[in-house]
C-alpha cells in the first residue's frame, strides 16, 4: 500500500465532493430532516383520538369516569359499544384508537381496589399508546369524589390498566433518536460509496484508473476514507439536535457512542464497496441499496421492537449491522451501558466489516472482464 | 532495459464475448520506437486488441508479450510502464487541469517535487499555461485529448496505447496532436494507435488493418499500397452517376466510388486485364469515358481489404 497514491484519490475524493452540490446538502440536510420529521412526529401531543366505550356498568362512577376521561381532550367519543370483544374488532378495523372498557363489576372491582378499567390501544401506533399512557394516569378516587372516605383510604395500586395491542414494547422519541444515528448511516453512506464508485465505472474513468500502477486497495481505502469522516459528521448533527430539539439524553460515554458509531460507518462503507462491485450502473447500484434498506428499516428494530418479531425476520435481522448498532447506541445513551458490556455487538460489527472488505477486495478486478 | 527490438508480440490472439468473436486468431509484432496504426471500421476489434495488450482484458486464445513481460500474467508490471489513453475522455470532469495532473502524478507514485516540476513542463509543452485552473469538463475536444495525452505521459512510459484518440476533434487540433505523438516517437517512445481516419493512418511507420476481428492486412503504408498496383483506376466521364451504373456490378470490379467528375474504381484484376474490363463495360452501355490507371491510395487499400464477403479483396491481403 503506497500512501502517496493512496492520499491521491483521498485528495481527489473530497475535492469532487466539495463541488457536489446536491450531495453535499445531502449530508447534512438527511439528518436534519430526519431528526426532525421523526422527532416531532412521536413527540406530538395527541388530541382527540376516536375512542370507543363499552360501559358495561353503567353506574353513577362509570359514568362520572368517561367524562371524566373524556374532559381530557386527549380522546374524542366515536362509538358506543357493547363488549370489550367489540373494541377489539373495532380496533382492528381502524374505526377507533382507543377503546375504553368499563366491566360490569365496575363498582365491587374499584371498591376491592383492584384493576376497575382497561384502556386498549392500537399499540402498532407509537403515538396513540403515548397518549393512553396519559388516561392510565387518571385517579379514581378524584372521579368518585375526594369527601368519600373508604375509597380515599384504600387507593389502589394501578386502577386503570393499559394493554397495548399489536406492540408488545413501549418507545418514545428518545428511543428514537439513537436508533436514527444508524438508520440516516445507513442510507446516506451505503448508497453514496456504491454510487461513488459505479458512477466512475459508467463516466469511463476506472478503466484509465486500472491501467496505472494504483492499487485495489489504495483504490478501495482512498474511496472510503472521505465518507468515515462525512459519516461522523452526520451522526454529530443528529447527537447535537437530538439533545438540543429532544433533550435526548446521554447516559453512556460519548467516546463509546463515536466508537459504535465509527464501527457502523465502516460496515456500512464495506457494504457500498461491495455493492458497487456487482452493480453495472448508478440506477442499479441505488436499487440494490434500495434492497438492503428496507430490512434494516424494518428489522433491525427501529421501528418494531426485535423481540417481537417471528424467528425467521430476527435471523435476518442479525445479518444487518444496524440491528446491532441499535443495540450499541440505546444501550450506550439511553441505558448507560459501556461499550465493554457490549461487546458482542461491537464484535459483530467488525467482523461484519472484515467479511465485507475482503470480499469487495476480491470481487473487485483491476481488469474488464 | 530491455532493447529488444519488438516492443510488442502476439499470436493467436483471440477474444469471445460470449458467442462473438471480437477478437480472431491476431498476429501481431510492433517495433520499437515506431507509430502503429489500428486501422479498422467500428466493431473491428481495435479496441479489444488495445485493452488486451495492456492488460486490461483476458484474452480468450493465444499469448501476448509487452516490453518482454508476459500479459496478462504480469500486466502489473507492465502499468509502470505504459501510458494508456481511452477512447472516452476518461479524466475527471469535475477536477481542474492541474489537477487532474497532480492526481495521476500521485498515482504514478511520482515524488512531490519531480511530478511539480513534469506537470510545469507539461502544462508549458501541452499549452495549458492559461487554463490550469480550468475544469476539465468544460474544455474543448481537442484540449481534453491534449490533456488526456499529457496524463498519459507523465511518467514517461515505454510504449503508450492510444484508443481512437482524435475521434471527436477538429483537423487543426487533430494535426496537432499527431505533431505531439511523432515527438514522443522522436523521444523513443512506442505508440500503439487506433484510428479510423486514413490521413492518420497514413502518417503512422506500420499499419495493421482489422476488419471483424481479423487482421487482413499489416505493413508499411507503402507496402499496402503497392500491392494494389494496377488494380486502381480512374474513369473521368460527362455523366460519372450514368458510367458508375455501367461499371457496377460488372465481374471483376470490387468497388467503385464517385469523386467530384470522376469515378475511383477498385478492380479484382491489374493492369491492362483491368483497364480492358472497365472499358468493356462502358462500350457495351454506350457510356463515353476516359479510363487511366492511378496509384493506390490507402484509402483503396483499406475498401480491397475490408469489402464484406468481397473474395478478390481477402486474396489481396
Amino acid at each position: 500500500m503506497n500512501l502517496r497514491r493512496m492520499w491521491a484519490v483521498v485528495l481527489k475524493e473530497l475535492r469532487q465532493l466539495r463541488r457536489d452540490r446536491i450531495t453535499l446538502a445531502m449530508i447534512v440536510a438527511v439528518p436534519v430532516v430526519q431528526l426532525v420529521l421523526f422527532g416531532y412526529a412521536i413527540n406530538l401531543n395527541l388530541r382527540g383520538l376516536d375512542a370507543g366505550i363499552a360501559d358495561e356498568a353503567n353506574t353513577a362512577g362509570s359514568r362520572a369516569l368517561v367524562m371524566d376521561m373524556l374532559a381530557t381532550g386527549v380522546v374524542a367519543p366515536t362509538v358506543a359499544a357493547r363488549s370489550p370483544q367489540e373494541l377489539v374488532d373495532l380496533l382492528r378495523r381502524g374505526r377507533i384508537n382507543v377503546g375504553i372498557a368499563i366491566p360490569a363489576d365496575f363498582e365491587r372491582r374499584k371498591a376491592a381496589g383492584g384493576e376497575a378499567v382497561q384502556v386498549l390501544v392500537d399499540g402498532s401506533d407509537t403515538s396513540v399508546q403515548a397518549a393512553a399512557a396519559q388516561l392510565a394516569q387518571m385517579p379514581l378516587t378524584r372521579v368518585v369524589g375526594v369527601g368519600e372516605a373508604p375509597l380515599a383510604s384504600t387507593p389502589a395500586a394501578r386502577p386503570i390498566s393499559v394493554l397495548a395491542l399489536y406492540n408488545p414494547e413501549r418507545r418514545s422519541a428518545v428511543n428514537i433518536v439513537p436508533g436514527l444515528i444508524g438508520v440516516i448511516l445507513t442510507m446516506t453512506l451505503v448508497l453514496f460509496t456504491a454510487v461513488a464508485i459505479v458512477r466512475e465505472r459508467e463516466r469511463g474513468n476506472m478503466e484509465l484508473l486500472i491501467a496505472t500502477p494504483l492499487s485495489r486497495s489504495e483504490l478501495m481505502v482512498g474511496k472510503v476514507l472521505p465518507y468515515v469522516a462525512i459519516g461522523f459528521v452526520q451522526t454529530s448533527v443528529i447527537l447535537l439536535l437530538g439533545v438540543w430539539l429532544f433533550a435526548v439524553p446521554i447516559r453512556g460515554s460519548l467516546l463509546d457512542v463515536y466508537i459504535a458509531a465509527g464501527l457502523l460507518i465502516l460496515a456500512n462503507l464495506t457494504l457500498g464497496l461491495l455493492i458497487s462491485t456487482r452493480a453495472r450502473s448508478q440506477f442499479q447500484a441505488m436499487q440494490m441499496t434500495f434492497f438492503l434498506f428496507l430490512p434494516s428499516i424494518l428489522l433491525s428494530g427501529f421501528m418494531f421492537p426485535y423481540a417481537g418479531m417471528p424467528r425467521l425476520a430476527q435471523w435476518i435481522a442479525e445479518l444487518l449491522p444496524l440491528t446491532h448498532f441499535l443495540r450499541l447506541v440505546r444501550g450506550i445513551m439511553l441505558r448507560g451501558a459501556s461499550l465493554a458490556e457490549l461487546w458482542i455487538d461491537a464484535l459483530v460489527l467488525v467482523a461484519f466489516t472484515i467479511v465485507l472488505m475482503a470480499a469487495a477486495i476480491v470481487r473487485f478486478h483491476k481488469r474488464l472482464d | 532495459m530491455n532493447e529488444a527490438p519488438i516492443a510488442i508480440s502476439a499470436r493467436g490472439l483471440s477474444r469471445r464475448f460470449g458467442a462473438l468473436v471480437a477478437v480472431d486468431r491476431i498476429d501481431l509484432a510492433v517495433p520499437r520506437r515506431h507509430v502503429y496504426g489500428f486501422l479498422g471500421p467500428n466493431g473491428s476489434g481495435k479496441s479489444t486488441t488495445i485493452r488486451m495488450l495492456c492488460g486490461l482484458l483476458t484474452p480468450s486464445e493465444g499469448s501476448i508479450e509487452v516490453l518482454g513481460l508476459a500479459i496478462p500474467a504480469q500486466a502489473e508490471a507492465l502499468r509502470r510502464r505504459i501510458g494508456y489513453m481511452t477512447q472516452k475522455f476518461s479524466l475527471f470532469d469535475d477536477l481542474t487541469v492541474r489537477e487532474n495532473l497532480e492526481f495521476m502524478a500521485a498515482v504514478q507514485a511520482l515524488p512531490r517535487l519531480a511530478a511539480r516540476r513534469r506537470i510545469d513542463t507539461l502544462v508549458e509543452e501541452y499549452a495549458f499555461a492559461d487554463r490550469q485552473r480550468q475544469f476539465a469538463g468544460t474544455l474543448s475536444g481537442g484540449q481534453k485529448q491534449r490533456l488526456a495525452l499529457a496524463c498519459a505521459v507523465l511518467h514517461e512510459p515505454e510504449l503508450l496505447f492510444l484508443d481512437e484518440p482524435t475521434s471527436a476533434v477538429d483537423p487543426q487540433s487533430r494535426r496537432d496532436f499527431w505533431d505531439k505523438l511523432f515527438e514522443l516517437a522522436d523521444r523513443g517512445t512506442t505508440l500503439l494507435v487506433s484510428t479510423h481516419y486514413m490521413d492518420e493512418a497514413e502518417r503512422c511507420h506500420r499499419i495493421a488493418i482489422l476488419d471483424r476481428g481479423a487482421l487482413v492486412a499489416d505493413g508499411t503504408p507503402a507496402e499496402l499500397t503497392a500491392r494494389l498496383a494496377g488494380r486502381t483506376l480512374l474513369v473521368v466521364s460527362s455523366d460519372p452517376r450514368r458510367a458508375q451504373q455501367a461499371i457496377l456490378g460488372e465481374d471483376g470490379v470490387v468497388s467503385v466510388a464517385q469523386i467530384g467528375n470522376s469515378l475511383r474504381v477498385l478492380t479484382a484484376a491489374a493492369g491492362d486485364e483491368a483497364l480492358q474490363c472497365v472499358r468493356a463495360a462502358l462500350e457495351r452501355r454506350g457510356q463515353q469515358a476516359r479510363v487511366e490507371a492511378v496509384p493506390a491510395s490507402l484509402e483503396d487499400v483499406f475498401v480491397a481489404t475490408t469489402q464484406r464477403g468481397a473474395e478478390p479483396a481477402r486474396r489481396a491481403s
